[in-house]
This record gives structure tokens, sequence and C-alpha cells, in this order.
């Protein structure tokens, strides 16, 4: 086939014009939601306690920062999903749950506490938190990198640690509804490794998955 | 050069907006730039010259399935040669060689004068040979016979639709076996 013959045909298939990545992610990460979901209630299940948790704003702060990283991976993916983008400018967002980590750190510094520091950093769940976070983020991370596939990520490994935070901070959302431990310090170490974790193997299936 | 990259945008804004003829004139328009590209890509890495059509053939069929990624309302141009540079560099690495290829280089091609086409390409023609029966029938009589989309359909007694679905999956096959090759 020449390129001349090859050009013709590809102008014959114009009419079929693809769904904007952003919609094909949003669909994918829709459909794998509900597995996680069924996993988290399997094996975990929210805190009995969760009514009075509600009121503890270290339990709801969890969320928020849980939130924040889902968001921002989001975005910084959908961008590096276009070939021409690079990380630069757009990566810092990254920042913003572990900005909040430090003000919920800081605030709680200055509140009394019942506990010595190390105690609420170690807490009771690291082991479950280290588990659980990656286990049911796995369905998200397929399903993120299978709708990152239909952009054009020029950084495929970039891109699938991304797709790595962003299902690493929803599966984190799922999992703070379970954990007892809400401090800050907590949050900051044992999350942030699960989040990290899981990230890692992000990068390395996108390295594989993303190429286009 | 300027002229020439603000024209590409506006085909390509007219490509997606269903005009078939705009997009042809776009791919025709691009195709020289691209193997300019692509002759010095392979030149650098010590390769043969006479590989850039193959080339050439991929990047056209990047740009082709991934031109949803083109933000409409950004420049054309930073979005092919990002296209180009990637599909270059994945085909120089393929070929054995770790390459790195400057971004500055896109930008001296595009002064250039656009290199005289290379009529020898196999990869394509390869790939097609081994695609499910349908789909290779289809790419065959489109582009090769150059038989309507119409007329193919009557031809292998599918419906247009049909023999519209045929040529997407057969192009993204296409593709996807390029790179797993």
């Amino acid at each position: 086939m020449d390129t001349d013959q090859l050009i013709r045909t590809l102008a014959a298939d114009n009419a079929h014009q693809a769904r904007p990545v952003g919609v094909v992610l949003a669909l994918s990460l829709l459909s794998a939601a509900p597995v996680s979901v069924v996993l988290f209630l399997t094996i975990l299940g929210v805190r009995p306690d969760v009514m009075t948790a509600m009121h503890n704003p270290f339990f709801d702060l969890k969320f928020v920062v849980t939130l924040a990283l889902a968001l921002s991976a989001l975005t910084v993916s959908l961008h590096l999903a276009r070939p021409e983008a690079g990380p630069r400018g757009w990566i810092w967002l990254l920042l913003i749950p572990l900005g909040v980590l430090a003000a919920g750190i800081g605030s709680e510094m200055m509140l009394p506490q019942r506990l010595p520091m190390m105690t609420r950093l170690v807490g009771h769940n690291s082991r479950v938190c280290l588990s659980a976070i990656p286990l049911i983020s796995l369905p998200l991370l397929v399903a993120a990198l299978i709708g990152l596939r239909h952009g054009a990520p020029t950084r495929p490994a970039l891109t699938g640690a991304i797709a790595g935070f962003l299902s690493a901070g929803l599966a984190a959302t799922l999992y703070a509804a379970h954990c007892t431990d809400d401090s800050p310090l907590f949050v900051a170490t044992w999350y942030t490794l699960a989040a990290l974790a899981v990230a890692a193997v992000g990068a390395l299936a996108g390295s594989r998955m993303l190429r286009f | 050069m300027r002229e020439r990259e603000d024209e590409w945008t506006g085909l390509m804004r007219a490509a997606l907006m269903g005009d078939d003829a705009a997009y042809q004139r776009l791919l025709r328009g691009i195709a020289p730039v691209v193997r300019a590209l692509a002759r010095r890509g392979l030149a650098r890495a010590g390769q043969a010259v006479d590989q850039a059509e193959d080339i050439v053939q991929e990047i056209l069929l990047a740009v082709h399935l991934k031109r949803h990624t083109w933000d409409a309302n950004a420049p054309f141009a930073p979005w092919l040669f990002a296209i180009a540079r990637n599909k270059l560099i994945d085909a120089l690495r393929r070929r054995g060689r770790r390459v790195f290829v400057n971004i500055d280089d896109f930008a001296e091609t595009l002064a250039e004068e656009p290199a005289a086409e290379t009529p020898s390409t196999r990869e394509v023609a390869t790939q097609l040979a081994q695609l499910p029966a349908r789909q290779r029938d289809v790419l065959q009589s489109i582009a090769v016979d150059s038989t309507s989309i119409k007329d193919t359909a009557q031809k292998l007694a599918m419906s247009e639709g049909a023999v519209r679905v045929a040529l997407h999956r057969g192009l993204a096959s296409l593709t996807a076996r390029l790179r797993e090759k």
C-alpha cells in the first residue's frame, strides 16, 4: 500500500469520530467502581461508629485528602493524555493533597492529645491500610489505564503512575470509611506509602499498556 | 511556515466537522514534512533512509486514530510533531538503536524543502495480509483497489455500516500490529 492509498483510506474513515478521552476515562472508572465498592464492603466494611466519627474533623479530613488526591491525579492524567503535553506546571497539582495533609498535621499538633505522637502515627491498622488500599485500587487502576489508552500519552510510565495515584485516591476514600485511625500523622505515613505502591504498579503497567 | 501551520489547523478543524476533503488535503500536506523528519531520524541513527515511508505511514495512522486528542482551540503543528516524534523514536528503537530526537529538529525541518516520495513500503502491506479476513478484504478493496465504501459494501455483500466498522477496526488493528511487531 503506498502512502497516497493510505491517505485516501484514512479520509474514508473520517466519519468515525472517537469520543473524548475524559468521557471514556469516566465511563471506564464508573464501570469499575462497583467492583471496588463490593470488594471494600466484603473484606472491610464501614466502621461501626461512623455516625459519631463524622463529628470528628480529623475523620472528615481523611476524605478531603483522598478526594483531593483523586481529583488532582485525574486532572493531571487527562492533561498527559494529550501527546504534546508535558508534566511541567501540572504535576504540582499533586501537592494539593499533601498541603491539606500538612495543614491537618499542624492543627492536630496545636490541640491537646491523649496519645503520644508516635502512637498516633503507628496506629492500629497500618498493615490493613497497606494491603487494602492497593487491593481495592486494582480494579480502578485497570479501568484508569484502559481509559487513558484511548488518549495519546507520550510519557506512558509517568501517565501510568498518575493513574495509580488516581485509583489509590479513590480506593483510599473507601478505605478511610473503615479505618479507625484518624490522625493526619497516620494518613501521611501509611496512606502515602500505599499510594506510592499503587503508583509504582501503575508506572510499570503504563509503560507497556499506554504506548500508542 | 507560519502560514502553513495555520492552514493545517484550519483543515483539521474542518476535518473534525466532517469535511473529508479537507482531511485528505491536510494528510497530503503533512506527509512530505513527516517524511523529511523520518529520513532525518533514520540518517542520524545510521539506518537506511529507504525505510522512511514505513515510518511515515505509521505516523499518519497514529494521527488518524488519535486525532480526538487534539484540542481544536490549540494550534495543530505542536500536536502533530509530538505524535510524529513519539512514533519516530518508537520506530527507531524497534530497529535496534537508542536514539535521542531533538524537538528543535522539527522546527528546522519545517523550513526545509519537502523530500521526494519514497515508494518502498513493506510493513503495512505485510501486516495487512495478516488481518482477520473481513477487515483485510475491506481494507484491500478501499485502500488498494480504490473502491468506494458504497461499492465495497455491494461487492462484499455487506451493509455500508458494516464496511465502515470493518474499515475502522482494520486500521486500528493494523496500527496495533505495527506497534507490537
